[in-house]
């Protein structure tokens, strides 16, 4: 053991010159929908806008999976709980399924709906985490991959004989977002710039995921940061140090189902429509995957995972399609099953060559790759 | 009466699948302590190869009699393969590395097979040949049909044969040796990566015939189908105790009575809110009232029985 300070500090005083950067990153992420309005047309700033609630729920995931160590993969499960609470809240469904409770519809402020989303995903969080969480991580892996999928059950079979989720036609008319009394749903006039809808959502959606990065900036750094990542590392270990391993694991899944409760909020209030079909083990999986391949534990990372991911399926139906039209003359594999194989490759080479992920974090590299002698090929090493 | 003892047979037979699918599991977990998430999928792709040779062989006119057995040994092989193929690519590299890793592999192994089957055979169900001559039995009331039998019968041969390998070979006293020790295994000499090739051949191998007799019982095959009954298979495993083998066969044969006889009851017990729409979210809560009541499962984990 050399004494040599480990680099995961960085230098805490930003130069002059990375300051500028970040302020013209800044004023650069301002413009993004203009810009991509001018290059590449209309329809993208809304592909932009749904990238971003995807790395806000990969941040969300980033908090279980990577920070805690628990594998989640029935996460869009609390999205979709969140999505469902703003749809019940914000349209006229409950009006037309119970005309005598609520006979002038339920129409709750964004401000109410949004904490009470994050509150009830949390809820069902801790409902599901705490009687796994005390048990081996695998269990949780599985309660949660069952769990997607029940909820979708009820989704679509809650609609009989009272009528709560409208089943597989889901829920539409739900109200859009209005910030302050500024409805997002019609172009806005600021200062002179028109600002249509989706240039209205994307400011909404980029405040929140700066809310969400800072938010996990400083829990990773917190007292409760550390020890989840203490937890991550040796359990035994964490636990020996005085840590109260299952009340922070339990924290650390509700969390994450909080943030994903909130974007699902997000995301009701933005499409304007839910369905149980939205959220299927295919968008847990490429939750995952952002968190995965961008660097579990690595904010940037999960960042940079969740943009590419996010654009994927768009430069798959642009690129893939052409190409297999103008090689073979027609589509043999479409779109959408390409990617979740691409998926399933990713999660598996990941793993196995990179797995702390293509921007991994300092401490994650140390604990999961390869760079320095591994103390696991030790003889006193017992498995499991 | 009649309708009790119909969801029993039901339940028994459709526990005795879930069982040889949870001996997969359980057989993997008990040597590696891994969840071997793709083994719903080999499940899927055994039914499928099943009736793709067996659809083929059928088109040559090659007699149901010779093509039948020849298309279950050509899936069982065909799952084999892929079951060691999974274990070589995705957990032997990954044998000491962190509990996330090969978690995350198995999933993605999951979702890459899940999504072949689809571009192969397509995202439609497809129709399973009918076999045999289909004829109903009335047992007291109750119907059970040919195929059903023979599902249960086979199934309860097949874990007796495992069983007896497990316990009076060579191999199974090695596949004892590596669940309870690796190390010290490997130190008495025995080969440890063929055993857990092994293991996971002859897992697979039993998905391969589960997955032929649930297309065969239902009548179809699809690309989906590997899930849910991976899922329910696990739970079956866990609620008999996981590493454990009577288990997983107990636990098999317990979920599908329940589901059945949940299915059947859930309607007049809830004065008609929940339906058999909900069959598939028992096997869910059994996993969690296990997790929480008793997670050892029924029987325990008990290590000399673990194989």
């Amino acid at each position: 053991m050399s004494l040599k300070i480990p680099k995961c500090f960085p230098k805490m005083k930003p130069n002059s010159k990375s300051k500028l950067l970040l302020i013209a990153f800044g004023i650069a992420l301002l413009l993004l929908p203009f810009i991509t309005d001018a290059l590449l047309g209309r329809g993208w700033v809304r592909i932009v806008d749904f990238a971003m609630l995807y790395i806000m729920l990969a941040l969300g995931l980033n908090i279980v999976v990577g920070y805690a160590g628990l594998l989640d993969l029935g996460y869009i499960a609390f999205f979709a709980v969140g999505a469902y609470c703003y749809a019940l809240t914000n349209s006229p469904h409950l009006a037309q399924a119970f005309p005598v409770v609520f006979h002038l519809g339920v129409h709750l402020p964004f401000w109410i709906v949004l904490p009470m989303a994050a509150l009830i995903a949390g809820g069902f969080g801790v409902l599901l985490g705490a009687p796994t969480l005390r048990l081996r991580g695998d269990y949780l892996a599985i309660v949660t991959l069952g769990f997607g999928e029940i909820i979708r059950i009820f989704l679509n079979n809650l609609d009989a004989p009272i009528n709560l989720t409208n089943g597989p036609q889901g829920i539409s008319f739900i109200d859009p977002i209005s910030v302050m009394g500024v409805s997002l749903n019609k172009t806005q006039h600021f200062l002179g710039i028109a600002f249509p809808s989706v240039h209205l959502y994307f400011y909404l959606f980029l405040a929140f995921t700066a809310l969400v990065i800072f938010v996990s900036q400083r829990l990773e750094r917190s007292r409760i940061g550390r020890a989840w990542m203490a937890i991550r590392e040796d359990e035994v270990a964490a636990s020996a140090m005085g840590i109260n391993t299952r009340n922070l694991k339990l924290l650390a899944f509700a969390m994450g189902a909080m943030f994903g409760g909130a974007s699902g909020a997000l995301f009701a209030g933005f499409q304007g429509f839910v369905s149980p079909e939205s959220f299927s083990l295919t968008e847990s999986i490429m939750v995952l995957c952002m968190v995965v391949l961008g660097g579990m534990g690595n904010i940037a990372g999960v960042v940079l995972g969740g943009v590419l991911l996010a654009l994927l399926p768009e430069v798959l139906r642009n690129i893939v399609v052409p190409l297999q039209q103008s090689l073979f003359g027609r589509t043999l594999i479409d779109p959408n099953s390409l990617r979740m194989l691409l998926f399933g490759t990713a999660l598996i080479v990941m793993m196995l060559y990179r797995p702390a992920g293509l921007l991994p974090s300092r401490l994650r590299r140390r604990e999961l790759g390869g760079d320095e002698p591994a103390a696991e090929e030790s003889v006193y090493d017992v498995t499991h | 009466m009649d309708i009790l003892l119909q969801q029993i047979i039901n339940g028994l037979v459709q526990g005795s699948v879930y069982a040889l699918v949870a001996l997969g599991y359980t057989m993997v977990y008990g040597i590696l302590g891994l969840i071997n998430f793709a083994h719903g999928e080999v499940v899927m792709i055994g039914a499928m190869l099943a009736l793709s040779s067996l659809t083929a062989l059928l088109g040559w006119g090659v007699p149901l009699l010779l093509a039948l057995p020849a298309s279950v040994v050509l899936a069982m092989l065909g799952c084999m393969v892929l079951g060691y193929g999974i274990e070589r690519i995705a957990y032997r590299p990954l044998r000491h590395a962190p509990r996330l890793a090969p978690l995350i592999t198995a999933i993605g192994v999951s979702i890459v097979l899940q999504n072949l089957a689809m571009m192969i055979w397509g995202r439609e169900y497809h129709a399973f040949p009918q076999l045999i001559a289909n004829t109903p039995h009335n047992i007291g009331g109750a119907i059970i049909n040919n195929i059903q039998i023979i599902i249960f019968i086979l199934a309860l041969a097949i874990m007796a044969g495992l069983m007896t390998i497990v316990h009076r070979t060579r191999l199974g006293r090695a596949m004892r040796a590596v669940a309870e020790d690796q190390h010290a295994a490997q130190l008495m000499g025995v080969d440890i990566n063929r055993v857990i090739s092994i293991t996971f051949m002859l897992g697979s191998g039993l998905a391969a015939i589960a997955g032929i007799m649930v297309s065969a019982n239902y009548g179809l095959a699809y690309y989906y189908m590997g899930f849910i009954l991976g899922l329910k298979a696990f739970t079956a495993a866990v609620l008999g105790g996981i590493g454990n083998l009577r288990g997983a066969m107990l636990g098999g044969l317990l979920l599908g009575l329940i589901e059945s006889l949940g299915a059947g009851y859930i309607g007049d017990l809830t004065g008609g809110f929940f339906g058999s729409n909900y069959q598939d979210v028992f096997a869910f809560f059994v996993l969690i009232a296990v997790l929480v009541f008793r997670p050892s499962g029924l029987l325990g984990e008990r290590l000399a029985e673990r194989a």
